[in-house]
């Protein structure tokens, strides 16, 4: 299972936080920080696996995290998934970013925050991996925009 | 009203400040107009606003206020706004919210929407925050989803079964039958969760597996149809078709076939197909192989198949790719205990990971290690240990350090060589040595009888080079202890003689008290143990050790007092008062700070001067010379018909202070009462309240300890009306001028 999926930038500001354990606001808030802390002294060719982190459950949990430029994309999972697969479904993510947004950059993630979540929505449900296929993830995402942009101009006719 | 701002405008505003604070700023600006907006009736924008609210979340800012307007617009008919409800809905709101209730209609009435879009989200909210009571409620609808509808349903249901089966148990049985019918589809999302569905089923109750055991040939076929077909466009990943499904059955295939040779024996094929013929050159081909080595490994594999898996293990050690490398080692450790032998062979590769430069890549290692210390390779694997822990990370010491301790208890193969290592590790780390271990070594140091003198001899060498780590000076010092003599003696067969003299153990252990005193955080934990030690001395025949010791200890009572309570200060009312008293007398007597002593009794320990440094105490404790006991006399004759006489004597107690003894006697044939005594000296201040004084009775009234002059007030009643008297006692005899 992924307890939560964080995108933040080299400065630790983030991105998208999205949880699938609940926890309250500045619980949330420390967990960011210290993924932060711990990913950001990481060398750059170093494993990709991160065992430690108190806030965010105990042995059995692991941080699986990507450095792209001025990005990390961290996914916490427990033993249940595969920590190569994991890997592998953040290059998926970010590929399907890059083709929703068209070259994506950070600036992209800031200004369009909600359309990232729909995205994910459509390659993580509830903590499970739903989707992997890039060509059917962007075709829901696609389908399900223009269905709200078709919704927002008959509400102006 | 002014206008909403659409999301990006106000992203635009927030990143433009400049400061933390502006930031704050701008951001309760839009909070507060986000409120307003939220009471308004639907103005077309609401979806905005919420939208907007959830970017502040995610930067740390209080949003609860949406719940409700999540709710709302989770009811609304639009889909933009269905859509952000149930985002807000899933960040804002967990199942111990009252709120989380109120949408539980919506969903219900969304899953069976006409548009899958709609039912989608509905699904994907349960999914993620479903509460039981959801769950119980809804999950007979998601069942019909499971059956009859289109695949982009039936993979969302399926995963939203996954999470009801974890929240409600029970529900599993509800939703087998319709889990196994679905591993007939093409379609490989809907493949996949249903995999990811069966795969809960299975783990939670034992009846499933047993039933879905059955369709383990099912599974076989489906993985040769991705592992042996051609190329597949639509499910290529650098040439793997579906590495994700391959890796998901894959894990069923190890639930099913663990413990059971039938459905093992259904697989080997299989797994030797996928073990031979995936390309290996890129991740996923190695994410696939990966979980094959870890299926053989986990079922009851053909041993040809074994030997197979581990190798593929090992050429994953030696791999460039650091990723690589440590699920190869988190693999072995899985086998190491069941296939030790196997993992044995790999060992030279993985005491070289220690020395990697990655924290991860060291940690693994540094576990797999451990496991693999045997008797036959204690003493090499030993070396590269301790050579690993002194240069291993900070996080890693405490937990390297118990494991070459349990490690060395367990196959030492020798007493000296335990001990050595011990005292390697005390030296290398004893400062991350956890608590308990200390015990355990003195133990074991107890045991290794003919090897006291060759271990007081090292832990006293090493306590001279380094007195930081805490566990070292604790053992050392509790070794002194018990072997001082053999240290003393200075010849030991096993390591050069030293010459130790009796002031050199007592130097060191000074400076180890010293360093201990000094660090008042330390104290508390150490002086008990200190303590022992230092009494241990107290009985020891050496006068100058036991003197020392005996000093010591008093310390430690002083410190002890002190620590344990509050000094007391001048703020006692009854002292305040009592100054005042002496204050309003004609005479002059140095106004000083009195102190308080405790409460009233007859017997005062006056060596309590609070506040005062340690050392000062010490040097109180300084002999005077006094005369012997010697009366003095005062009496007072009052106008009224009662005498009362009090007397001072004053006799050597001992000769480190003064003892003064007031009588007071009543002479007259009517009772006093209420008799007071009191009495000042310029460093001590103290006060007496003794109740009654019956008729021709003496009391005996206190003792203290006085430095020089001494004032003395005396109150009481008698025949209902109040005396006082006040008496300065200049000198006293027997003590010379200069004297204290």
């Amino acid at each position: 299972m992924i307890k939560a999926i964080l995108i933040f930038n080299n400065h630790g500001k983030p991105r998208l936080s999205k949880f699938y354990e609940h926890y309250n606001e500045d619980t949330e808030q420390q967990i960011i920080r210290e993924t932060f802390h711990l990913v950001s002294k990481r060398d750059e060719n170093v494993c990709n696996f991160l065992e430690g982190g108190m806030l965010i459950g105990g042995s059995d949990y692991k941080l699986i995290y990507r450095h792209y430029a001025t990005l990390y994309f961290v996914f916490c999972v427990d033993s249940s998934e595969s920590e190569l697969g994991i890997l592998d479904l953040i290059q998926v993510f970010v590929e399907t970013l890059d083709k929703c947004f068209e070259n994506v950059c950070e600036l992209d993630l800031i200004f369009h925050v909600d359309k990232v979540h729909n995205i994910l929505a459509e390659m993580v449900m509830g903590g499970m991996v739903l989707e992997t296929n890039m060509n059917e993830i962007i075709t829901q995402v696609d389908a399900q925009n223009k269905m709200e942009k078709s919704e927002v101009t008959s509400v102006l006719a | 009203m002014s206008p909403s701002v659409p999301l990006q405008e106000m992203i635009r505003a927030i990143r433009s400040a400049r400061t933390q604070c502006e930031e704050r700023g701008v951001i309760q600006r839009e909070c507060a107009a986000i409120r307003a907006q939220f009471r308004q009736a639907d103005n077309g924008g609401r979806s905005h606003n919420l939208a907007k609210l959830l970017y502040v979340h995610m930067l740390g800012y209080p949003a609860h206020f949406g719940q409700m307007e999540c709710v709302r617009m989770i009811a609304s008919p639009r889909y933009s706004e269905k859509r952000v409800g149930y985002l807000g809905a899933m960040m804002l709101l967990d199942e111990k919210q009252d709120a989380s209730l109120l949408i539980t209609n919506s969903i219900k009435n969304d899953l069976s929407h006409s548009n899958q879009y709609v039912q989608s989200l509905a699904l994907c909210t349960l999914a993620c925050m479903g509460s039981a009571e959801m769950c119980r409620d809804l999950a007979p609808e998601i069942d019909r989803l499971l059956r009859a509808s289109n695949s982009y349903i039936k993979k969302k249901a399926a995963l939203c079964a996954v999470h009801i089966v974890r929240k409600v148990h029970d529900l599993g049985e509800l939703f087998a039958p319709a889990a196994r019918s679905l591993l007939a589809e093409k379609n490989h999302g809907v493949l996949h969760g249903a995999v990811v569905l069966i795969i809960e089923l299975c783990e939670r109750n034992p009846e499933t597996l047993e039933r879905f055991r059955k369709t383990v040939p099912d599974l076989v076929q489906i993985m040769k149809g991705l592992v042996l077909s051609g190329y597949s466009p639509e499910h290529d990943v650098a040439g793997i078709s579906d590495p994700f499904l391959q890796v998901r059955i894959l894990r069923l295939l190890r639930i099913l076939g663990h413990n059971n040779e039938g459905a093992s024996d259904a697989m080997n094929d299989l797994l030797a197909q996928v073990a031979t013929n995936t390309d290996s050159t890129k991740t996923v081909g190695n994410a696939v192989l990966y979980e094959t080595v870890l299926t053989v490994l986990d079922i009851k594999s053909e041993s040809g198949l074994r030997v197979l898996a581990v190798n593929i293990l090992g050429r994953f050690l030696l791999n460039n790719d650091r990723n690589i490398r440590y699920i190869a080692m988190t693999s072995l450790q899985k086998i190491v205990g069941t296939d030790h032998n196997a993992v044995q062979r790999h060992r030279g590769t993985i005491v070289d990971c220690l020395k990697d430069q990655d924290a991860s890549v060291k940690r693994r290692a540094l576990e797999l290690s451990l496991a693999l210390v045997s008797a036959s390779n204690v003493r090499s694997m030993m070396k590269e240990l301790l050579l690993f822990l002194s240069s291993c990370p900070a996080e890693l010491k405490a937990h390297a350090a118990s494991g070459i301790f349990n490690a060395a208890e367990r196959y030492a193969p020798s007493q000296r060589w335990h001990i050595d290592t011990i005292l390697h590790v005390l030296t290398t780390a004893g400062g991350d040595v956890r608590d308990e271990t200390v015990p355990n070594l003195i133990q074991l140091i107890t045991n290794a009888s003919e090897l006291h003198c060759y271990t007081v001899h090292k832990l006293y060498r090493a306590l001279l080079t380094d007195i930081s780590q805490q566990s070292l000076v604790q053992v050392a010092c509790w070794c002194i202890g018990e072997y001082g003599d053999l240290l003393l003696r200075g010849e030991c067969q096993e390591t050069e003689a030293v010459q130790v003299t009796e002031d050199d153990v007592l130097d060191a252990l000074e400076t180890v008290l010293q360093s201990h005193m000094s660090s008042p955080t330390r104290i508390t934990d150490n002086v008990d143990r200190i303590r022992s030690i230092v009494s241990i001395y107290g009985s020891c025949i050496d006068v100058e050790l036991q003197q020392r010791a005996v000093e010591y200890n008093a310390l430690f009572k002083k410190y002890d007092h002190m620590s344990l309570f509050p000094p007391p200060v001048c703020g006692f009312p009854q002292v305040c008062d009592l100054l005042d008293l002496l204050g309003g007398s004609e005479e002059t007597l140095q106004p000083s700070p009195a102190v308080g002593a405790p409460a009233p009794g007859l017997l005062i320990n006056t060596a309590s001067t609070a506040g005062g440094d340690l050392l000062d105490l010490l040097g109180v404790l300084e002999p005077a010379p006094l005369a012997p006991g010697v009366t003095l006399r005062h009496t007072h004759t009052h106008t009224h018909t009662h005498t009362h006489t009090h007397t001072h004597t004053h006799t050597p107690q001992s000769d480190t202070g003064l003892t003064v003894t007031l009588t007071a006697s009543n002479s007259t044939d009517s009772d006093i009462s209420s008799f007071t005594l009191q009495a000042a000296v310029p460093k001590l201040y103290l006060s007496l309240a003794g109740p009654f004084l019956a008729a021709s009775h003496y009391i005996k009234s206190f003792l203290l300890q006085v430095n020089l002059k001494m004032r003395v007030r005396i109150s009481y009643t008698s025949q209902g009306s109040a005396f006082q008297d006040t008496v300065q006692i200049d000198s006293f005899p027997g003590l010379d001028a200069a004297g204290q």
